[in-house]
């Protein structure tokens, strides 16, 4: 039984320990934990929490080495992120209008049959702004993929070989939190996302969200903007049918039905989840839909109301 | 004229329908009920009780007489006044207490005895009022969730100024000598430390990912209204002394967007005064009530400091050239000087600055400064907030 676990932030009051005793597997882990970036290999304290023998995969550092000799395909990147961000601006533009749109219906009191239709189709119209920009985020990576075909660049497929073989001596991955995008680019040269699917996995905050289908950038009071919620990118859709919402009590109000309810309701089927500290959501693979355990995650439901998760 | 109905007026109303010896029970009771100043509305009613001549209050709100009367509450040994200010004000005050005795006239200084709200700086304390809808900034309090950063002691030999100038560095937590960081140089540093809560205010804003981490040099003065008054010295110890110095120190980004400036009144004057004499060194300028004294025609009011200052805002006004990329300014609409702000926003704008201006309904004190602390740096220095999740 393949299984993964999200999770939240493990600073405060990491769980990681508990939940990794609870799946019993045998061998050693992998660790990624390219989204710290430069302090990838700062794991110390993490395999101490573990209490296991791990391998850090090492992919931010490996794609450093790999762009020092390859510089078509590190300017091949850049150029990619650039146009990455230049299609989120026009999105976050679009939506800004679009979703206010439907905040202001949903706050609106009064005559439902003359609202509720209203609400539907403006909530309609966010989705299909977020499909819209989802369907241009993958084109770029498939040309992408297409023109350059990282995986056959001589530096790379060395590194991709020693990952795999680094992969292949290891019963279960952790992956870590921190930048969402470095985190899912590296997983995505690496090719990492058939490997991952035979493995036991735990993955929290940035690791959680980019073993989703789609990564959702959120803060809902930022220092600048109106805080609307974002598709950023695709994910590698491993886990589906969820959208992880990491440090949740601090970036969501959680307390507002309306900016819950708009959530909850646009990304719907998908289930809306809050990771903070000490919850964890199991899922097994084999049989998607299906969830071990709700230590302590919410749900953010339709009906605006935040309900604690419970296993099926 | 008070439009609403106050709890004041009730008050009145008892006293006057109590005998003489029941009033002062009829106070006891309205200040056991009442914690004062009294928020109403628009209205705020200020009380002091005790026996005196004459009471004022003194703010620093412009616009308003700067003293205003109490009213002796007839027969009885309690004053009041009553000002109207807006929703989300908050303005520091005193109480000026007036006595004549045999012939001379006493007067005495108080914070509100009924009010335990302070605000301090290099001067002393004040007390504090604050309006409906203001809130002091949760960010700028300590959190148990926040890893602190740490303020170490640095000399900077300055041939500018002739001698060793001390310099205190703030290093953001999980600061690694692997990493490149932004700089911030502040004026009056210890200050905004002491009164504006930076160090905290810098640690929550970077755990909180809305803004990278960075080092910030926290600038002291020697003579503070010669050197931040456009004094060349100044400029020249700010770029080619200390800014060199703290790159040889700590691992910093060498280029312009990474390099800014801040500073509050006198200190806005020094980091504007700096970045125009050096342009293009800084990239980003934070300056909160700045003291942009100018003359269209003859002299000025502000006294002698000043005139170093208005000359060299007239000179900057005349040829502004391209100070920074960005700047960030903020003012007090209770300030003497929101007009100079204000119109040096356009000023700036003309350059080809990328400007913002936020004014608040506040005086030109330390926690206004520190309540604009967010939305400057957050906008200045963007953190990776909706890119990181930790």
């Amino acid at each position: 039984m393949t299984t993964v676990t999200l999770l939240g932030p493990q600073r405060l009051a990491p769980c990681l320990d508990t939940v990794l005793a609870a799946r019993a597997i045998e061998g050693p882990l992998a660790l990624i934990t390219a989204g710290w970036e430069e302090l990838e290999q700062e794991d110390g304290e993490l395999t101490e929490h573990l209490g296991v023998e791990t391998v850090n995969l090492r992919l931010f550092g490996r794609t450093e080495e790999v762009f020092a000799l390859d510089d078509e395909l590190y300017q091949a990147l850049f150029a990619r992120r650039e146009r990455l961000r230049g299609l989120q601006r026009v999105y976050r533009m679009r939506l800004r209008h679009a979703l206010e749109a439907a905040r202001d219906l949903f706050s609106r009191e009064g005559d439902a049959e003359l609202l509720v239709p209203e609400r539907a189709d403006a909530l309609a119209a966010v989705t299909a702004l977020d499909e819209h920009h989802l369907a241009r985020v993958q084109a770029v990576h498939a040309e992408f993929e297409e023109q350059w075909k990282p995986a056959e660049r001589p530096e790379m497929a060395r590194h991709s070989q020693e990952v795999a073989a680094a992969l292949g001596a290891c019963a279960g991955v952790a992956i870590a939190g921190g930048h969402v995008v470095v985190l899912l680019n590296r997983l995505r040269l690496f090719n990492l996302a058939t490997p991952l699917q035979g493995l036991t996995l735990l993955a929290w905050s940035a690791g959680a969200m980019a073993l989703t289908e789609k990564v959702i950038a959120f803060h809902d009071s930022p220092p600048q903007g109106p805080g609307n919620p974002e598709v950023l990118e695709a994910g590698l859709g491993i886990v589906p049918g969820i959208v992880a919402l990491p440090s949740a009590r601090r970036r969501l109000k959680l307390h507002d039905p309306v900016r819950v309810a708009l959530l909850a309701r646009r990304f719907a089927p998908s289930a809306c989840i809050a990771l903070d500290e000490s919850d964890h959501v199991g899922l097994r693979l084999d049989a998607p839909g299906t969830l071990l355990a709700g230590g302590g995650a919410r749900r953010l439901q339709p009906t605006g109301e935040v309900e604690r998760m419970v296993a099926s | 004229m008070t439009p609403f109905h106050l709890a004041i007026h009730d008050l009145l109303a008892a006293v006057r329908g109590a005998a003489p010896d029941d009033r002062g029970g009829v106070i006891d009771t309205f200040l056991a009920d009442h914690s004062a100043p009294i928020n109403e509305g628009r209205n705020v009613t200020f009380l002091w009780r005790g026996e005196a001549d004459r009471v004022q209050l003194l703010h620093w709100i412009f616009g308003l007489e700067s003293s205003q009367p109490f009213t002796r509450i007839e027969g009885c040994d309690l004053w009041y006044a009553v000002v109207e200010l807006r929703r989300n004000s908050r303005v520091e005050y005193k109480l000026l207490i007036e006595r004549d005795v045999n012939g001379e006239l006493q007067r005495e200084l108080h914070h509100d005895p009924f009010n335990d709200n302070r605000a301090h700086d290099p001067f002393g304390s004040n007390s504090v009022v604050h309006t409906e809808g203001y809130e002091v900034p949760e960010w700028s309090q300590h959190d148990d969730e926040t890893r602190p950063g740490v303020i170490e002691d640095r000399s900077i030999v300055s041939a500018a100024f002739g001698e060793v100038r001390p310099v205190r560095v703030y290093l953001p937590a999980r600061y690694r000598e692997t990493q490149r960081y932004p700089l911030l140089v502040v004026h009056d540093g210890s200050d905004y430390v002491r009164f504006s809560a930076l160090a905290t205010v810098l640690d929550n804003l970077i755990e909180r990912l809305e803004i990278p981490p960075m080092v910030v040099a926290l600038s002291d003065p020697g003579d503070r209204l010669t050197e931040y008054a456009d004094d060349p010295r100044h400029a020249t110890h700010i770029v080619e002394e200390l800014v060199p110095a703290l790159a040889a120190l700590y691992p910093l980004q060498d280029r312009p967007g990474a390099r800014g400036l801040m500073g509050a009144s006198f200190g806005a004057v020094a980091s504007l005064s700096t970045a125009w004499r050096h342009p293009g060194f800084f990239g980003r300028l934070l300056l909160q009530s700045g003291s942009f004294a100018f003359t269209d025609i003859g002299d000025h009011d502000r006294g002698a400091v000043f005139d170093p200052v208005v000359a060299f805002v007239n000179a900057f006004r005349s040829e502004p050239g391209k100070p920074a990329n960005h700047a960030f300014l903020s003012c007090g609409v209770y300030e003497r000087l929101i007009y100079e702000n204000r119109s040096i926003v356009p000023l700036l704008q003309g350059t080809g600055m990328d400007v913002r201006f936020e004014e608040a309904r506040d005086g030109h004190n330390w926690e206004n400064w520190r309540d604009r602390l967010r939305i400057g740096l957050s906008w200045l220095f963007p953190g990776p907030l909706w890119m990181v999740y930790e």
